[in-house]
């Protein structure tokens, strides 16, 4: 049985890896999938694997091959953190999928290291000059509404 | 007493869900959130207080003993990590009230912050290895959702970086509490610690010690495994960057301290490679710093550079270098933020993040001038202020061990820190504004973001002059660090009743 289990998580980790290099970044999120995986199994081994009976302890004592509660507790724990943060990326990696077209990892490195835009002018408060506004209109006329507009960073 | 160690926890998550409750009210929300923080701070200053005393608090949660239960335990260094990330999510939320163009932003931002918080804290107070990482999840959660809010395209792109590199490193940690646990039996620190020390455990236990060191290497941004936080820090929104920048990287060196403390206390092999990866972490962060031409970019460089001074403490393993460490991480958390706060703020006032089209700041706001020049100067350790205190211990501290390249590679750091705070200090403020003097915006809605950033400063100034007395805690919790069988007895003593 631990042999079993360690060659699969072996097989899992080797897939995951090979998979997140990848230049495609849907590849590179399943790979993390596949990971998680296997190293979810991994945990899970840490425990005793042949365990047959329930870990409930009678008053006759604990079960002779009592299965180990606790990998099983940390592993329940770890899948669902982990899916949780498998559906975070897959929607990023759908939203960039629509502002990208292609999806390649040199592109996004290439986009998120981009100089940063312009930031847009702040809004002028009502009755302050409307001189200002163009002034600063002009500085930043190919950012202004377009989401990238949000992305200067400032308040 | 028992409820304020858990008061981390409880106070920023409550304040999670009653800013969530509020939604609908965008001017309660931010209250709320605000009384949140300060009630955090509250809170890490009373932990501070009784943990200056010298005594190491531990709960056991559900009063189930070491083995089976959840173990809390604050010690000096947890308690003045809670006050800081209390000070700082305050000055964050305080920054953030300043007037923004985007008010769905903003709804948004209040809870996550707390989320980000109860991960933060969580990290600190636990003193337990799967716990750690469950608390690991939870400020990566928050910090995912931080890190995209407002959405574009640059935004998305560096999101997606940190996103794939965190999720690789929270599973090596993962995959090592896994193969400690089957390696010893047992993931509650203060028992793992106790069966390091009495050299019961196997040699895989030590292999998954030094796979948990890597991941957290990688949270800490450290030498060869940076790259992910230059690539992600400078897309987010400035108030979200700054609480990154100041907390984040912070929990992976507060882990690698506490780990190797812990488990490796007396000085070895791990000690000699962690003093090689501090020095290149070091030398690399602020050459790497020296190349970039936007004022986040360049802090998100100096970053990598001073998470190698702590290092460098922790990897000395004196107790004179651990109190270097310890204070560095104060000081450093409370400056690195302020510098990016003010980094957003000049950006709003020249209308670019880039130093080729900023300028003219010293004409238009020397408020900003003097207030960049703070921490600036501490940054680079100029005396009196906190940085010099910290690079000066840290220093000593390599001299004493002998430790000359160290101790030549931190002094060389600091001048090249100068050099690049310098750069932006000629290109902002003293060169005029591209444009002419229609560079100066207004700097109207901004007053709650210059309030932070004062306070921020002041904290500064306060921590170089009182050096005296925050040395001496610093030099406190180094002791408890250095002999963890303190830490033990606690989490033992707290088990039995």
């Amino acid at each position: 049985m631990e042999i079993i289990v360690s060659i699969t998580v072996g097989v899992l980790v080797a897939i995951g890896i090979w998979m997140m290099l990848d230049r495609g970044l849907l590849r590179v999120v399943l790979g993390v999938i596949v990971l998680g995986n296997g190293v979810n199994l991994a945990v899970f081994s840490a425990g005793r694997l042949d365990g047959r009976a329930a870990a409930f302890v009678t008053e006759a004592g604990a079960p002779a091959l009592a299965a180990n509660p606790l990998p099983q507790a940390l592993v329940l724990t770890a899948i669902v953190i982990g899916f949780a943060l498998f559906v975070f990326a897959l929607a990023v990696l759908k939203r960039s999928w629509e502002l990208h077209d292609n999806v390649e990892t040199d592109r996004i490195t290439a986009v998120a290291e981009e100089p940063s835009p312009d930031l847009p002018a702040p809004p002028v408060p009502a009755g302050a000059d409307a001189g200002r506004r163009t002034a600063g209109g002009k500085r930043a006329p190919s950012t202004a509404g377009t989401p990238a507009a949000h992305e200067g960073g400032t308040t | 007493m028992n409820a304020l160690v858990v008061s981390p926890l409880i106070i920023p998550l409550a304040t999670l869900v009653a800013t969530l409750l509020a939604r609908r009210a965008p001017r309660l929300v931010a209250a709320l959130s605000l009384l949140g923080a300060l009630a955090l701070t509250a809170a890490g200053l009373a932990l501070v207080g009784l943990a200056a005393q010298g005594e190491i608090l531990a709960s056991q949660a559900g009063g189930w003993a070491a083995p089976y239960g959840i173990t809390l335990v604050i010690d000096r260094l947890s308690a003045v990590m809670v006050a800081i990330t209390g000070i700082v999510g305050t000055a964050t939320i305080v920054f953030a009230l300043a007037r923004d163009e985007d008010p769905a932003r903003g709804r948004d931002f209040h809870p996550l912050v707390h989320g980000l918080l109860v991960g933060v804290c969580g990290a600190f107070v636990t003193g337990d290895v799967f716990n750690l990482y469950v608390w690991f999840e939870v400020l990566l959660v928050g910090s995912f959702a931080l890190l995209v809010l407002g959405g574009g395209k640059r935004r998305l792109s560096g999101t997606v970086v940190y996103v794939v590199l965190n999720l690789v490193a929270t599973m090596m940690f993962l995959l090592a509490a896994g193969m400690l646990y089957g390696a010893s039996g047992s993931l509650n620190m203060a028992l793992l610690a106790q069966a390091f020390a009495a050299g019961e455990v196997p040699a895989t236990a030590h292999a998954a010690v030094v796979l948990m060191l890597t991941a957290f290497s990688i949270k800490a941004a450290l030498f060869p495994v940076f790259g992910w936080l230059p690539a992600s820090y400078h897309v987010a929104w400035t108030p979200i960057s700054a609480l990154f920048a100041g907390l984040l990287t912070k929990v992976g060196v507060y882990a690698l301290i506490r780990i190797v403390t812990l488990f490796w206390p007396q000085a070895g092999v791990a000690h000699e490679v962690l003093l090689w990866v501090a020095c290149a972490t070091m030398l690399i962060g602020v050459l790497g710093a020296a190349a970039q031409v936007e004022v986040r970019r360049i802090l998100s460089f100096h970053i990598v550079s001073q998470v190698g001074y702590m290092i460098l403490g922790l990897a000395l393993a004196t107790p004179l270098a651990l109190a270097g460490a310890v204070f560095y991480l104060i000081h450093h958390i409370v400056v690195k933020a302020n510098l990016f706060f003010i980094g957003g703020i000049a950006a709003r006032l020249t209308g670019s993040e880039r130093l080729a089209a900023m300028g003219g700041l010293y004409a238009c706001a020397p408020w900003l001038a003097v207030l960049f020049a703070i921490p600036a100067l501490s940054l680079a350790g100029i005396p009196p202020l906190s940085g010099f205190w910290a690079k000066f211990v840290l220093v000593k501290a390599s001299l004493d061990t002998s430790a000359w390249i160290a101790a030549a590679v931190a002094l060389v750091t600091g001048i090249f820190t100068l050099l690049s705070m310098s750069k932006i200090w000629n290109e902002a403020f003293l060169k005029p504004h591209p444009a002419g003097a229609q560079g100066a915006r207004s700097a109207a809605g901004l007053r709650p973001a210059v309030w932070a950033v004062t306070a921020l400063a002041a904290m500064t100034v306060a921590i170089g002059l009182a050096a005296g007395p925050v040395m001496d805690y610093a030099v406190a919790a180094a002791e408890q660090l250095a002999t963890p069988r303190g830490y033990i007895e606690a989490v033992i003593r707290a088990g039995g009743n």
